[in-house]
């Protein structure tokens, strides 16, 4: 049926009920916390359609990693066995360097730094909105995922968790407007935040007097401050300083070691209560597993 | 709404929808088209009686929900750039369809700033030239996305 004179109300009358819906709406979801647990239903009830649309990429990656040849396998194999060769060395080193170190503390009476916890996460969604910077991990509240959780990939630190839904989570990115991350620089131990600056491959350090040591190439690591990343776990590298006196602070731009664009696995850190190694043992040997 | 094979159309737009949230490489993501944007203005030309605005803000909100932004900005853009095919359609309809192409060059343009102004409202978001590459993609889309929604309207006579 067409009807040459329409009925209902008028597109004014519906253009101005839509827009006080959204005004609410961006009041309640910008301003009130509580609002989350309302985004979790609705990620729930909208994720037949994330998986549909994340089907072919699951194909392509299916097929991508079915078909390859057996020369490419057995390389594959051999680089891994000859990197496992000098892992287990190291870890043969690491745990000797590790005693000494936590006995050299108990001496100085400084605190046992803790055990850290780590889980094994895979990248179900990407959202391509260019403003909000975030991923979809398949590990939820059941997984002992909690918000504010550190996520790392296997360069640098990628995030932490922003919302925890019962079997997946969004993880929200560094690169992100709305994030920084307390940091300081490896070399020299100057301490800075990073901001996300919207752009994937670009960090922004605000608030760094010209006088500050920082060079293109230096390492930033997490200084642990804030208490919500770990310490010493890479974060970016400077790639632009300049120093112009006629500015307040001096322009640092630095660009994340994770590799933001293409992410696949992510590793979920959890801290432990502080434990030594002197301490009657519990469950350190889980703690490691995925 | 789902008389006369109506529910094509919400088949359409539910396509729309993971066609602008499926993963494609970086280097490509800064030029996906407005997908439902698109569908939505075809619909609505073509069936002003079922197709409105509210339809275009339960898009929006969707579209919000999966792409993780603060809920109803997408809504209130797509609902704010629906509203001017709404009160132009007859109009547009008459418009060649290279004509029309530009005139969703415009509205994608409209979309995306308002976007932008509600995001730097909210956040402290910067302008990237980058956030109008879709633009440029959903003025080439458009003649296509017309021609194939027109045969599948008169294939299956939705009306």
């Amino acid at each position: 049926m067409n009807p040459i004179f329409k009925h209902g109300p008028s597109p004014q009358h519906r253009l101005v009920l839509v827009l006080c819906c959204s005004i609410a709406l961006i009041f309640f979801d910008h301003k009130m916390a509580s609002f989350d647990t309302v985004r979790g239903y609705l990620q729930s009830l909208v994720s037949p359609l994330q998986f549909m649309a994340n089907a072919p990429k699951q194909m392509i990656t299916w097929a991508a990693d079915n078909l390859v040849t057996r020369q490419q396998l057995m390389a594959e194999n051999q680089a891994y066995q000859e990197k496992e060769l000098l892992f287990s060395e190291q870890k043969k080193q690491l745990a000797i360097i590790k005693q000494e170190n936590e006995r050299l503390r108990l001496l100085l009476s400084s605190p046992i730094r803790s055990e850290i916890k780590r889980m094994v996460a895979t990248i179900l969604s990407v959202d391509s909105d260019p403003y909000s910077h975030q991923v979809v991990i398949n590990r939820g509240a059941e997984d002992g995922v909690y918000e504010g959780q550190p996520v790392l990939d296997e360069e640098g630190i990628v995030g932490q968790v922003l919302l925890v839904g019962a079997h997946s989570s969004r993880v929200i990115l560094i690169t992100d407007l709305t994030v920084a991350v307390p940091i300081r620089v490896q070399r020299n131990g100057i301490r800075l935040t990073a901001s996300g600056s919207g752009r994937i491959d670009r960090l922004v350090h605000n608030f760094v007097p010209h006088s500050a040591d920082i060079q293109v190439g230096d390492l930033l690591v997490t200084s642990g401050l804030g208490g919500k990343y770990p310490e010493g776990y890479p974060v970016a590298k400077v790639i632009y300083v300049k120093a112009d006196e006629s500015g307040e602070f001096a322009t640092i731009y630095s660009e994340p070691v994770a590799k933001i664009d293409r992410l696949r696995y992510l590793l979920l850190l959890s801290e432990d209560k502080a434990t030594s190694i002197f301490a009657p043992k519990k469950s350190n040997v889980t703690g490691d597993k995925s | 709404m789902f008389s006369h094979n109506g529910i094509i159309i919400i088949f359409s737009l539910l396509i729309a929808l993971m066609a602008s949230i499926m993963p494609m490489p970086l280097a490509f993501d800064a030029f996906r088209p407005d997908w439902v944007l698109i569908v939505l203005v075809y619909w609505c030309l073509a069936l002003p009686s079922k197709i409105n605005i509210i339809t275009a803000w339960l898009m929006g909100f969707l579209l919000d929900v999966l792409l993780g932004s603060t809920l109803g900005i997408h809504a209130a853009a797509m609902a704010l750039t629906m509203y001017i095919v709404v009160v132009n359609f007859q109009k547009i309809r008459n418009f060649s369809v290279w004509q029309q192409a530009l005139i969703i060059g415009v509205l994608a343009a409209l979309y995306h700033l308002i976007v932008f102004w509600l995001q730097r409202f909210l956040s402290d978001a910067v302008f990237l030239p980058s956030y109008l590459y879709p633009v440029i993609t959903s003025i080439i889309l458009w003649p296509w996305v017309f021609l194939l929604l027109r045969r599948v309207r008169r294939h299956f006579k939705i009306k």
